[in-house]
């Protein structure tokens, strides 16, 4: 085991990429000089050279799309984009290009390309830092969408995601870069399709991804402390959405409460809660609950800030009502 | 031989499929929007003859003459504009995503703009690679107001990328006259912006379109990076079927229709014709020639087959990829 942090362990992930395939690159603002705007490729331009770890101009929809047709055109780019609010500006080239050449032209065109951001609040960064759109992208047949709650999918989500034939879109939350822990030596490769029951209970089930499955932990523990079993499973996946695995710790716990750091309308707590509710509707002994963010731009202020944001002590509350 | 001819026939190819195009839609064979490049083809023809069969284009929604003109048979193109399994991207791009991968032809773009940074990623590919190939990037005036126009040139200039960037200024986007949207009507000047080559070329002229091409591949292909050519052309038509066509006066029409690029080929062919060459002949046999190749495609297009509806869900993902094919959910 080594001590190492989510940060590091996506770093690591990314040297691995790109010492194991010359294809692959690595493009975006600042991830060469200035060592990733999160310190995230911090040594890598030292190591591999300005070729294949290249700054590009702030243009995300030139360098995403780029890196899009790079990937048709035989490359394997990782393209880094800030954050998810920036990511914005190269939506068409992700949705209307990425996400539909492969069906629109018959099977012709394959895009390979991996596209990491960031994404979350919680840094006092205000409203064009702090959203999480991720919702938006699991939204898009043709994507597939995967964000990395703990150390071993930090390092190892982004080999599955370079070896697929398919755009992957990865979500690092940027309140979990310092998170600190162990991981194996020979930790690599994860696989991207399942979600993951991170802690077994038989109470309810409590449903998250990213950043808020730590704030679900948290919740778990202190539900435990009043004598309610709390399961929490870790979605991994965005798009698609392990059903099974959701859907069955929901039928051994006959009740769930699905955590979203994104707003509560139309987003992905939207679509599990729908999901169960379709599924395990005759399973469920209390109405499936949600805890999401309150539907306000994040503020600055600290205070109003995690007043927004889903807390565990809302976590507590939310399954305390569906037990009781 | 002498090329005027091969440039004369690649342009009554365009010209009569198309005529054919707005009789099938009349006819509800065609759907959807149809966009026809009559009035345009010296441009594809031009470009596309001084391309390599391996180098790649990235074209618009207004595609057909780009597929044509690329090699793509007219059997595939209008199998696709027919809905048909044999069309050349299964009949589910339609007019404006007519693909090819076979012969360079990386799909028709209908987001005014979105195609340009897809053609500098495929040439950064070529580069890290080692292929010795270039992409041409059509696009019209209306996407030099947009911000991926600007975006890319900047890029592909800073990259030296082997792009060649061919905008088609019909001077209307959709509806909108160049002088209601663009601030300087010299779109060379935004280009020259770039730090790259920027030239104005007169699209009517198949000739001089080809030349403006060769030079600038030749500078793309020494390594110089990307080229800008202006082509100033006009459609003849209207923007698509749906287009009633009121922002255009008829004089407006008529005069650039004098300047024909089949016209202005025939004439150059007529006055430079040998003694006792009967060029009117040519010009009918070509004509027949292309309209049996026409009548062919729509043979072949009506016969084709329609994609079985299991295939629908096909191609969301890749055929190895570990997601499962997704059930069809409503």
């Amino acid at each position: 085991m080594t001590k190492t942090t989510y940060r590091e362990a996506l770093r690591e992930g990314l040297r691995e990429a790109l010492a194991g395939d010359d294809r692959v690159v690595l493009l975006g603002e600042d991830v060469g000089a200035y060592g990733g705007s999160f310190a995230v490729s911090l040594g890598l331009l030292e190591q591999f050279g300005p070729d294949r770890v290249v700054d590009t101009p702030l243009s995300e929809s030139a360098f995403v799309g780029a890196a899009i047709g790079a990937a048709m055109g035989g490359i394997r780019p990782i393209v880094e984009i800030m954050t998810v609010n920036f990511s914005l500006l190269a939506l068409d080239q992700i949705v209307n290009n990425a996400a539909t050449y492969l069906h629109m032209s018959g099977g012709q065109i394959h895009v390979p390309v991996v596209i990491r951001m960031t994404t979350g609040a919680g840094r006092q960064l205000a409203a064009q830092h702090s959203h999480s759109f991720e919702g938006i992208y699991a939204h898009i047949p043709g994507l597939r969408v995967v964000a990395p709650a703990t150390l071993e999918d930090a390092r190892g989500m982004l080999a599955t995601a370079l070896a697929d034939p398919d755009p992957v879109v990865i979500f690092e939350h940027a309140a979990l870069l310092p998170m600190a822990g162990d991981l194996a030596d020979d930790a690599g490769a994860v696989d991207l399709d399942r979600a993951a029951v991170r802690r077994e209970g038989t109470d309810v089930t409590l449903v998250s991804y990213g950043a808020r499955l730590h704030t679900c932990l948290e919740a778990a523990e202190a539900l435990a402390a009043d004598g309610v079993s709390a399961e929490v499973v870790d979605l991994r996946t965005l798009r698609p959405l392990d059903l099974p695995t959701i859907l069955a710790s929901v039928a051994r716990t006959h009740r769930a409460v699905v955590v979203d750091e994104a707003w509560r309308t139309g987003g992905i707590g939207a679509e599990v809660a729908a999901a169960i509710c379709e599924h395990t509707f005759w399973d469920l002994d209390a109405p499936v609950a949600r805890v999401a963010t309150l539907e306000v731009p994040i503020p600055y202020a600290i205070h109003l800030e995690a007043a927004a944001l889903p807390q565990a002590a809302d976590v507590v509350a939310a399954a305390r009502a569906v037990v009781a | 031989m002498d090329e005027r001819w091969s440039w004369y026939r690649q342009m009554v190819r365009i010209r009569r499929f198309e005529e054919r195009c707005v009789e099938l839609y009349s006819a509800t064979k065609i759907r959807g929007f149809l966009h026809l490049y009559i009035g345009e083809e010296a441009v594809a023809a031009g470009v596309m003859s001084r391309l390599r069969p391996d180098d790649a284009v990235v074209a618009t929604y207004r595609d057909h003459g780009h597929a044509i003109a690329k090699g793509v048979s007219m059997r595939a193109v209008m199998a696709e504009m027919f809905g048909k399994v044999d069309g050349c991207s299964r009949g589910r791009g339609g007019s404006m995503h007519l693909f090819d991968v076979a012969h360079g032809l990386y799909g028709g773009n209908a987001i005014v703009g979105g195609g340009l940074p897809i053609a500098a990623g495929l040439a950064w590919a070529d580069r890290r690679l080692g292929r010795d190939r270039v992409t041409a990037c059509f696009f019209g005036e209306g996407a030099v107001a947009e911000g991926e126009f600007h975006e890319t040139l900047n890029l592909a200039s800073l990259w030296k990328l082997p792009v060649l960037f061919c905008c088609e200024n019909n001077l209307y986007a959709m509806g909108t006259e160049i002088a209601h949207e663009q601030a300087d009507l010299d779109l060379t000047v935004k280009a020259s912006g770039y730090a790259l080559p920027a030239w104005s070329v007169d699209g009517m002229d198949v000739e001089a379109v080809a030349a403006a091409t060769e030079r600038a591949l030749a500078s793309i292909r020494a390594g110089g990076g990307p080229v800008f050519l202006e082509l100033k052309t006009f459609r003849f038509r209207a923007h698509s079927m749906y287009d009633p066509d009121r922002y255009r006066t008829s004089a407006e029409i008529e005069h650039w229709k004098e300047r024909d690029p089949l016209l202005v080929l025939e004439e150059r062919l007529r006055a430079d014709a040998a003694a006792g060459d009967d060029v009117d002949a040519r010009f009918a046999e070509v004509a027949a020639e292309v309209d049996a190749e026409v009548d062919d495609a729509v043979a072949f297009a009506d016969a084709a087959e329609l994609e079985p509806v299991e295939e629908l869900t096909r191609w969301v993902h890749a055929d190895d990829s570990s997601v499962p094919r997704q059930e069809v959910v409503r």
